[in-house]
């Protein structure tokens, strides 16, 4: 058994990922008690702060995805009870979230990145839908994707190639958050890769190709039914792309300033890389592509999870026990 | 315990020679049967993952309110069985069923006005085993099956998974339209096919709520046996109207050309799985042989805590007990939609069961609404999950058999807040649901505008995790 005493993998929550992040959540439980740590799943409810209160773990791997996972809020809970946790801080776990923000950080760092426009439900409420549309359309035209501004999974996100379909999509977006971020469709290679940090520095794992089998998109059905995509793993990139998009997501977690674990997600097209979002907690379930990457690697799950624990514990300077507040 | 692995963070293992070769993450898929392509995660079941947490009033799930059991009563029953008949009741049974549930099963149905001997009986797991035994032996891939539109989605499932085409037939707030089910089967006959069964739900319809009355249940068997289409009568909420004595079922005017579903999953408790299907003597014995292959036999446990329960325990006071309690929880929702609800909703008022079917303003789009409805933590089923084809987008389907009145007025609030929201974005965005399916928004059950005799039947619900919220 691990010296690194019980943990909790916090999984659940209340966003439309929840079944998502259960499935991780018990993936990341599972490999830590391969892995010999002492691992529990917790959920994101009114029993949380009381269990942390009353038998408070050595550290706490968060695995929510969507929001109050990567929106920083359970973070900043966390850190309130002086519990060290695995991944970013919650201001830079805010920051990586909203998508925009995170396009425009990368765009100010030189990465490519389809252009854009981020538009509230409001405006098109006061300023009138048509109108609003016709001049997103003018500007990027077509095709577009349209995604809410935070959220993950690909809820609410939807590939538009007429302008017609475009009201509809806004919609569909609309219903997982009050922003859209409407990008030009970038069309090429699918490509997600991992970002670790074990205390010597952000490096990229080996990125993964993502193929919806039939051509589809990678959409929610593609991203959690298994046997609906083909992952390459490494990703059939030429030397020169593969060492663009690992230094894009590589720049992404420094410019964002994130901690531990990244996921990058982006499309080669003409042997570019364009950045198109990341997660501060990538998916672990059997189809997501973090762990297809450690694998590639040649890394263990569960002993790589125990050692971002371990990071987190030594990250508050002290074993849990000892340690001062603030020191999470 | 793995062992300690010292490979710089990003170093790929080495490269072979060999061409990559792709990851499905599913080995099987190129060996899976073609009627399983339907089965992947959709982002639906992925908000109802949400809708069970507490915080989110459920209005979704049609479960029983077993709290209202005595379940110490029922423990202690339970108990004393197995202490004196364990020998029998954790042993192997007969494919059709104990001969003395069945027997008690009789007495059931009679207050239905069904006169049936216990050999017409077969025992099944809910009866939603018997609708799945029924379709493996009356449906071929690509046959055509008639059922009421809107249709229970169980139902659907099922005949999805058969790969069976389903044509909806109109219904009002009268239950199935006799005549639109005669014109159905014409234009059927005309273009040369010849449906295999009408499946109907006649009393409290789920997910409608509504009742065929009794005129026009002597029209549809008319109609039917004028045809030589069997019917399938699923009936599970016959006991529990609050108004009168039950209706008289459809089998009991026709023994021949109606087959009964019942279950006590309703009237008892849906854990127990124990349903049946009481049918004339062919189908009766490919039904013991198509039970026997499916599951060889049924719980013999389960069926001897029923037979008990029938036996030893007031079981037609505890449907009363039921039918007050679902009786009270239907007039707070309907009063609760009557105070909350914007203009342009419509709904319907169950005389029994357990559901209320509400139709949308206009151009609103049940489905595209559910994201929207969960993050004001309120659940409900969208129409398009009773449907077959692309109707019902209009309409959701209400559920008050669980939650707590005061729940219920709660989470009615929550949804006209969240629909008049709804008819704000639309009014915002136009009518882009309505343009894009082409279907009337307003037709009154919903929109059947499924293809003539289009795709097999969908089966977005039909999976077994989801079945239970949307039950």
């Amino acid at each position: 058994m691990s010296d690194l005493g019980h943990v909790l993998v916090l999984a659940g929550g209340m966003s439309a990922e929840r079944a998502v992040t259960l499935r991780s959540g018990d993936r990341i439980r599972d490999a830590l008690c391969d892995a010999g740590v002492e691992a529990v799943i917790a959920d994101a409810d009114a029993a949380l702060i009381p269990a942390i209160t009353a038998d408070p773990p050595a550290a706490v791997f968060p695995a929510i995805h969507g929001a109050c996972g990567e929106d920083g809020s359970i973070r900043e809970v966390l850190a309130l009870l002086d519990v060290p946790y695995v991944g970013s801080t919650a201001s830079a776990s805010r920051l990586a979230f909203d998508k925009p923000t995170a396009k425009a950080v990368l765009g100010d760092a030189g990465v490519a990145t389809p252009a854009s426009v981020t538009l509230p439900r409001e405006t098109f409420h006061d300023l009138g839908a048509g109108a609003v549309l016709e001049r997103v359309v003018a500007r990027l035209g077509l095709p577009l994707f349209v995604k809410p501004a935070r959220g993950g999974s690909a809820l609410g996100a939807a590939r538009v190639l007429t302008e017609a379909e475009l009201p509809n999509a806004m919609m569909g977006c609309f219903g997982y958050g009050d922003t859209a971020l409407v990008e030009q469709y970038v069309t090429g290679t699918e490509i997600a890769v991992s970002v670790l940090d074990l205390g010597d520095g952000p490096q990229a794992l080996p990125a993964v190709e993502i193929q919806p089998v039939g051509g589809g998109s990678y959409d929610y059905a593609a991203r959690y039914t298994a046997g609906q995509t083909e992952f390459y793993t490494p990703a059939r990139l030429t030397a020169d792309v593969a060492a663009q998009v690992a230094e894009v997501a590589v720049t992404a977690h420094r410019e964002l300033g994130l901690r531990d674990l990244s996921r990058t997600d982006l499309i080669v097209a003409d042997g570019e890389a364009f950045f198109l979002e990341v997660n501060v907690a990538p998916g672990m379930t059997e189809t997501s592509t973090l762990p297809m990457a450690l694998a590639a690697a040649g890394r263990d799950l569960g002993v790589t999870c125990r050692e971002l624990l371990l990071l987190a514990v030594a990250r508050a300077g002290l074993p849990w026990h000892q340690a001062g507040p603030g020191r999470y | 315990m793995p062992s300690e692995q010292r490979l710089p963070v990003g170093s790929p293992q080495p490269h072979s020679s060999l061409p990559p070769r792709p990851s499905r993450t599913d080995p099987y898929l190129e060996r899976y049967a073609a009627r399983a392509r339907g089965m992947v995660a959709s982002e639906i079941r992925a908000l109802f993952a949400v809708a069970a947490r507490p915080e989110v009033v459920s209005l979704a799930g049609g479960m029983p309110y077993i709290p209202a059991l005595p379940l110490d009563a029922v423990g202690e029953m339970a108990g004393q069985l197995v202490a004196d008949r364990g020998a029998v009741a954790l042993q192997y049974g007969s494919g059709q069923g104990d001969p003395g549930l069945r027997e008690g099963i009789c007495d059931v149905m009679s207050l239905e006005g069904i006169r049936a001997h216990p050999d017409e009986i077969v025992v099944t797991v809910g009866s939603q085993q018997a609708l799945d035994l029924l379709t493996r032996i009356f449906v071929d891939p690509g046959d055509v099956v008639l059922a009421e539109g809107p249709s229970y989605v169980g139902a659907l499932g099922t005949f999805a998974s058969y790969e069976a085409n389903v044509v909806h037939v109109p219904m009002d707030d009268h239950g199935l339209i006799p005549e639109a089910l005669a014109e159905t089967i014409g234009r059927l006959a005309a273009a040369g096919r010849q449906p295999k069964f009408l499946y109907t739900c006649p009393s409290f319809h789920n997910p409608a709520g509504v009742t065929l009355d009794q005129p026009r249940r002597a029209a549809v068997l008319d109609v039917c046996q004028r045809a030589g289409l069997p019917v399938i009568e699923d009936n599970p909420y016959g006991l529990l109207g609050f108004d009168g004595e039950p209706s008289r079922a459809l089998r009991a005017d026709d023994p021949d050309g109606v087959i009964y579903l019942g279950t006590f999953s309703k009237t008892i408790a849906p854990g127990l799985r124990v349903g049946w299907a009481l049918a004339p003597a062919g189908v009766r014995d490919k039904l013991v042989l198509a039970a026997e292959s499916a599951v060889l036999c049924h719980s013999s446990l389960a069926q001897l805590m029923v037979r008990e329960y029938l036996a030893s325990q007031p079981w037609r006071e505890q449907v009363k007990v039921f039918r007050e309690l679902y009786r009270e929880r239907r007039d707070t929702m309907l009063d609760a939609l009557h105070a909350a609800m914007p203009a342009g909703c419509r709904w319907t008022s169950p005389g029994g069961g357990f559901y209320v079917w509400l139709g949308l303003p206009p151009g609103i789009d049940a489905k595209a609404m559910l994201p929207r409805a969960i993050a004001g933590r309120v659940a409900y089923v969208p129409g398009t999950g009773f449907y077959a084809g692309q109707g019902g987008r209009d309409h959701l389907r209400l559920s008050y058999c669980f939650p707590e009145p005061s729940r219920i007025r709660e989470g009615v609030r929550r949804l006209a807040e969240v629909i008049t929201a709804e008819v704000d974005l639309w009014s915002t965005f136009g009518s882009p649901a309505q343009a894009e399916s082409g279907a009337p928004a307003q037709a009154e059950f919903g929109s059947p505008a499924q293809a003539e005799f289009g795709s097999p039947a969908q089966a977005e619900f039909s999976a077994p995790a989801q079945a239970d919220s949307v039950q």
